[in-house]
């Protein structure tokens, strides 16, 4: 049976967006099922975070629409666009912790910003994100005192907050050792499970993605270019798919960036 | 020569889409003021202890020697005519118009304006700028505004202190090193400032304020989310700073005399 549309929380169809004369989607169009952790994975500069920045409506697509929820981002009315970005949950790949603030301010921030509730609740609610991604203990560390993993979890913390429907994952693997790699991705999968959200992962680090996704995507040169479930793309024949899946050198996505040849350029006395 | 002219023309059309990016900016900012003003004053607040008290004893030590300055030059000019009673009223009148106004803005650049375009810089290349408006809050309204605001407010207050302090300067030296009598001092100084000098240079400094602040979130703001490019954002605050400082005191003093 076909997927309805209430199925999906995210829609992207026929996607086209460039940065100035180079093309970054073409005729893109993914779906996120909603209850899913969903997987987009591609080499390093296809794209894939300016597809999570198209989705939070922090971009505009030149062609194609983008719906969260049923709703056209792009053309939500800037208090409209805030109150659905009140259901995303973001957790970005530098994690952009304030620096200013310690672990438990940086986790009450939205609260402070979107509620009114009283100090003794917001305390708690804080507590108890933290104690989700066992950070309980580091409440009143600064930023600065954090390891990379750490810094990761906290922001983990305040993407979830807020409760949000869906929580897009930016490079959450990037960076951390194996033991901070395995915590994230038991993270992953645990507050998908318990807080019954939507998880978009957006990585190129294909082992850990494949232990926690539901379904992929695997996108380069603008478009889709497989999908399906972690195992059925790993059995596929495409050059690209395999490439990426088995992490080989060279094939469809070269070794050596497009250059002149390279005897010619050698002997040459041209500038660079 | 047509290199010369070519490049001259493209510097023009970058100065005119910056001035055009910043009016925008100020657009922006601006239909938001009065939101913020009523939600976020604790904010604004905050930001004016940032902007202007920590800029206070740069502002009183540059104000004493700048006064001290001008009764040494005043007192050597005026004595040429036999007009150094003339002290008070030459150093108050000078430091209302102009000096107070024009150093102060170019010392809140260097102090406060670099620290504003660095912050925001920072926060923009460390994505703490995106993270907000994921989380579904204004960084305009959050960040931008009440460090403008806090820039605007404090100037003309910074300008007054600015004043007293170089008036003081310029009575140390005059009155207790160089003889001049400290009565006459001050009755010249009463007789020959009017209200409209004074309001010359609070209008200054409000304009000044407005322009110092504008520039240094703008460029904290807009700039280029790498280490070079808060750099960059930051020597650009303070140049553009100086550059519209004294060009605005040009025009607005042609204006008003």
């Amino acid at each position: 049976m076909a997927d309805s549309s209430e199925d999906h929380i995210v829609e992207v169809e026929q996607l086209q967006f460039s940065r100035g004369e180079r093309v970054v989607f073409d005729d893109l169009s993914v779906k996120i099922r909603r209850g899913d952790v969903t997987a987009i994975m591609g080499p390093s500069g296809t794209g894939k975070t300016t597809l999570l920045r198209l989705i939070t409506g922090q971009l505009a697509p030149a062609k194609g629409t983008i719906k969260v929820n049923g709703r056209l981002m792009h053309e939500l009315s800037r208090r409209d666009l805030y109150a659905m970005r009140r259901e995303i949950g973001m957790l970005f790949q530098q994690s952009a912790l304030f620096t200013d603030y310690d672990v438990f301010e940086n986790v009450a921030f939205p609260l402070r910003e979107h509620t009114d509730l009283p100090e003794r609740l917001i305390r708690n609610v804080v507590l108890t994100k933290l104690h989700a991604v066992g950070l309980r203990g580091a409440a009143r560390l600064m930023p600065n005192a954090l390891s990379g993993g750490m810094a990761r979890r906290v922001a983990l913390a305040r993407a979830i907050v807020l409760d949000p429907k869906l929580l897009l994952y930016d490079e959450p693997f990037a960076g951390l050792d194996p033991i901070s790699m395995g915590v994230v991705v038991r993270l992953i999968r645990s507050l998908n499970d318990a807080l019954d959200i939507t998880s978009v992962v957006i990585s190129h680090d294909v082992q850990e993605t494949a232990t926690v996704a539901d379904h992929s995507y695997l996108i380069a040169d603008g478009r889709v270019v497989a999908s399906g479930s972690p195992q059925q793309l790993r059995a596929q024949d495409s050059g690209l798919v395999r490439q990426f899946m088995h992490g080989l050198a060279d094939g469809p996505v070269p070794f050596h960036y497009p250059a002149p040849d390279y005897r010619e350029q050698l002997l040459s006395r041209d500038e660079m | 020569m047509i290199l010369w002219l070519r490049d001259s023309l493209a510097s023009m059309r970058t100065s005119l889409e910056t001035l055009g990016a910043v009016t925008l900016f100020f657009v922006q900012i601006a239909t938001r003021l009065p939101r913020v003003l009523v939600t976020r004053r604790r904010l604004v607040i905050a930001q004016v202890y940032n902007a202007g008290t920590v800029s206070l004893m740069l502002i009183m030590v540059s104000g004493f020697f700048v006064g001290m300055v001008l009764g040494l030059q005043g007192f050597d000019s005026l004595s040429r005519f036999n007009a150094e009673d003339s002290l008070g009223a030459l150093s108050a009148l000078s430091l209302f118009k102009e000096l107070g106004p024009v150093v102060t803005a170019l010392l809140f650049a260097g102090r406060a304006g670099t620290a504003i375009a660095s912050e925001i810089g920072l926060m923009r290349a460390t994505d703490q700028l995106s993270a907000m408006e994921v989380m579904a809050v204004d960084p305009l309204e959050r960040i931008v505004l009440p460090r403008f605001l806090g820039g605007v407010i404090s100037m003309p207050l910074l300008v007054a202190i600015f004043n007293a302090v170089g008036i003081t300067g310029t009575y140390i030296i005059g009155v207790s090193v160089m003889g001049v009598d400290s009565g006459v001092f001050w009755s010249q100084l009463l007789a020959n400032v009017d209200l409209d000098d004074v309001t010359e240079g609070i209008f200054k400094s409000l304009v000044f304020g407005i322009a110092a602040s504008l520039l240094a979130v703008f460029e904290g703001y807009t700039c280029t989310p790498t280490a070079e490019g808060v750099g960059r954002a930051t020597t650009r605050a303070v140049v553009a700073t100086a550059g519209s400082v004294l060009l605005l005191d040009y025009l607005i003093t042609s204006a008003l005399i």
